[in-house]
């Protein structure tokens, strides 16, 4: 990897298993697989949209590239220019470094800001943490992004309660900015937020990205805003990643059978005149008692023998699209063909 | 939408408040519109439009105190077996009276966004189902009651329903637990469902399969559905017509492919430019400026001006605009559309 300084992020291998203990002794009686076998590239200045269903391991994977989780196995790896740092594995002096070059968004403004700081204190945190900045110095910086995010300085004296959802979602975009980060996981950040509000905060996002060249993991449910916000994305299910390509060439031409039932269950206001939508039965997977062979054949349409008996490996069927099914060569899959108006008509 | 014959529920100028210890919420301020037999009127609106406090209003649930309905009427044309329609004012009647209760859940019901707060978690599925039928039906024999609950089940989707039905809410996932609440909803047949926002809490896959089955139901049982969500690709792809609320007020109200072809109100166009779709445009959003006001606030123009950016200084803040029918059957509140007429 450190030849390559076009990646900033490369993930082998990941995995993290949550146990489920029984009884008096608390043994160890299944693992749930939240994120298995994940491997991934993320390069520098790119927005990855990272999408799928609840309890797909979408936020855990998130989690565990900023060091929440301890992963149970695999690697992760930062180089953030002048060196690279083994995520999984890092030094004292490693991790300060590291803080500074990864910084996370959360979904909830009302619960990821502390009531009782101010703007000030809450933005100006992970300065005085990390040892990067204090007094003046530490206002001067708190109050220039915090107009890099539509506040104004006023607002610094302000404690979170003063604001409005949208205005919360800026704070804390703020504060992961202040450190001047090289890579943000933003998990879920506009679900909480009205309509009318998600646009400004998904703006405010691509314009800051492109500004400042920053490198995005954006993680979501929605279908429609990651088309709107990513470069490239990826596709997880049960834990595992199914599909990774470039988001028009993704979106036009999935390659998994689970890619293509995703896009066709998303709504449009058209639908009313599709008719009767072919719609996936079932329902994911327990994470603890998984199917042999692929995790999402129970699901599939497509599915044969082999599905049951050889897990798909991810492989690159294109250049840069990557998929992990073993007939995705063979099948003819359905994607969204963009409308030509701008109004649903 | 004034076609006065054939209208199942006909909401007149609805006002409700809430007085708060911050002060009075104006929650509804007239809101009026009709629900045909048979067919899907969908709600738009962000939060504090007003878009559950108008379902809560026809169901009789207004929390009251602090809620009060100052103004208007929520009729109800149900049709009696020797084919006379029977009208009831919902704001009228007490509510817990027994007039209403043997309305609420016989001829209007309601699927919530949350199924796992929205059922008792100590009691079984079916009990809660059969329940919802021995109130209204108390000749049916237990055994019959639980013969239609297991039916229903069946009918909406839930696998091995004569197993299921002794199984309580925990025991189902997010999704079938919408279903039961379905299956309940629909037990007694009513003539109105309301659903309020019930895919919300869903993941996309499960929400299309609960989209298309409510579809297919409505048209085996024909009921009429008041669809309400802040997802417009959602309403639209369910509903025959549409409403569009903002505080309190029902902004524009048209047949769906007409709304959607022509909105006319700045405030539904602002939500079309604003939001990302699948299969749209690629370029840029249009954000709505500004924030929703506060709910306290009082307007005296259109509630909308300080965001609009259509607006017309000295009119729109001055009084507020009048509902008016600017294309055949496209009602808008708007003083952009007041010149043509």
């Amino acid at each position: 990897m450190t030849a390559n300084t076009d990646v900033l992020l490369e993930v082998e291998g990941l995995r993290k298993y949550f146990p489920i203990q029984k009884g008096f002794f608390k043994k160890t009686v299944a693992y749930i697989k939240a994120v298995d076998d994940v491997n991934l590239r993320v390069r520098r200045g790119e927005v990855l949209g990272v999408v799928g269903e609840s309890g797909c391991g979408k936020t855990t994977l998130g989690r565990c590239l900023v060091r929440v989780y301890e992963p149970t196995g695999g690697e992760i790896l930062l180089n953030t220019g002048d060196q690279v740092l083994p995520v999984t594995d890092l030094s004292g002096e490693q991790m300060r470094i590291f803080r500074r070059s990864v910084q996370m968004i959360f979904q909830d403004p009302y619960a990821s800001l502390n009531p009782r700081m101010n703007v000030l204190e809450t933005v100006g945190e992970p300065l005085k943490v990390n040892h990067i900045a204090s007094g003046r110095e530490l206002e001067d910086r708190v109050a220039k992004v915090i107009q890099q995010v539509g506040l104004r300085v006023e607002h610094l004296r302000r404690y979170p309660h003063s604001f409005s959802g949208g205005q919360r979602q800026r704070i804390g975009i703020a504060r992961a900015l202040v450190v001047e980060p090289k890579l943000i996981i933003a998990d879920e950040p506009v679900s909480a937020l009205d309509v009318s509000i998600q646009a400004q905060i998904l703006n405010l996002l691509k314009d800051l990205q492109e500004q400042q060249n920053l490198t995005y993991i954006f993680v979501s449910h929605n279908m429609s805003v990651i088309r709107y916000i990513s470069d490239r994305i990826a596709v997880m299910y049960a834990g595992k990643l199914v599909e990774l390509g470039p988001k028009d060439e993704l979106l036009a031409r999935p390659k998994h059978p689970y890619t293509e039932l995703l896009l066709a269950a998303v709504p449009r206001a058209v639908d009313r005149r599709r008719g009767h939508r072919n719609v996936m039965a079932g329902e994911p997977p327990d994470l603890a008692r998984l199917p042999s062979g692929c995790v999402f054949r129970t699901r599939c349409k497509y599915a044969h023998d082999r599905c049951a008996e050889e897990e798909p490996q991810l492989r690159e069927l294109e250049s840069g699209h990557f998929v992990s099914c073993h007939f995705a060569e063979e099948l003819s899959l359905g994607g969204v063909i963009p409308r030509v108006k701008s109004f649903p008509a | 939408m004034q076609n006065t014959n054939n209208v199942l529920v006909d909401v007149q100028d609805l006002k409700v408040q809430f007085n708060l210890h911050e002060g009075v919420v104006h929650a509804l301020e007239g809101v009026s519109f009709q629900i045909q037999p048979g067919k899907t009127l969908g709600v738009i609106g962000e939060s504090g439009s007003g878009k559950s406090v108008t379902a809560q209003a026809i169901m009789g649930i207004i929390p009251s105190p602090p809620g009060k309905v100052t103004g208007g009427r929520v009729l109800l044309n149900l049709p009696e077996n020797d084919a006379s329609v029977r009208v009831v004012n919902v704001t009228e009647l007490p509510p817990s009276g027994a007039e209403i209760r043997n309305i609420r859940g016989k001829e209007v019901s309601m699927i919530f966004q949350e199924p796992m707060t929205s059922f008792s978690p100590v009691h079984t599925l079916g009990n809660q189902i059969m329940e919802a039928l021995q109130i209204h039906y108390p000749d049916v024999s237990k055994q019959e009651a639980r013969n239609r609950a297991i039916e229903m089940m069946r009918r909406v989707g839930i696998p091995r329903p004569e197993e299921r039905i002794d199984a309580y809410p925990f025991q189902f996932s997010g999704g079938m637990r919408q279903r039961a609440m379905i299956a309940m909803a629909l037990i007694c047949r009513p003539r109105l469902v309301i659903a309020d926002e019930p895919t919300t809490a869903l993941d996309v896959t499960i929400e299309a399969q609960i989209l298309e089955l409510l579809k297919d139901l409505q048209a085996e049982f024909g009921m009429s559905i008041m669809y309400i969500s802040h997802d417009l690709t959602v309403v639209g792809g369910v509903a025959d017509e549409v409403m569009v609320m903002y505080l309190g007020l029902v902004m524009e109200h048209a047949a769906t492919d007409e709304l959607f072809d022509n909105p006319l109100h700045p405030y539904t166009e602002a939500l079309w430019r604003s939001i990302p779709t699948i299969d749209g445009e690629m370029g840029r959003l249009t954000p709505i400026r500004g924030a929703l006001p506060s709910p306290f606030a009082v307007h005296k123009g259109c509630p909308f001006y300080s965001r609009c950016e259509k607006r017309i200084q000295d009119v729109c803040d001055q009084s507020r605009p009048p509902m008016i029918e600017a294309r055949p059957n496209h009602w808008v509140r708007c003083f952009l559309y007041t010149e043509s007429k």
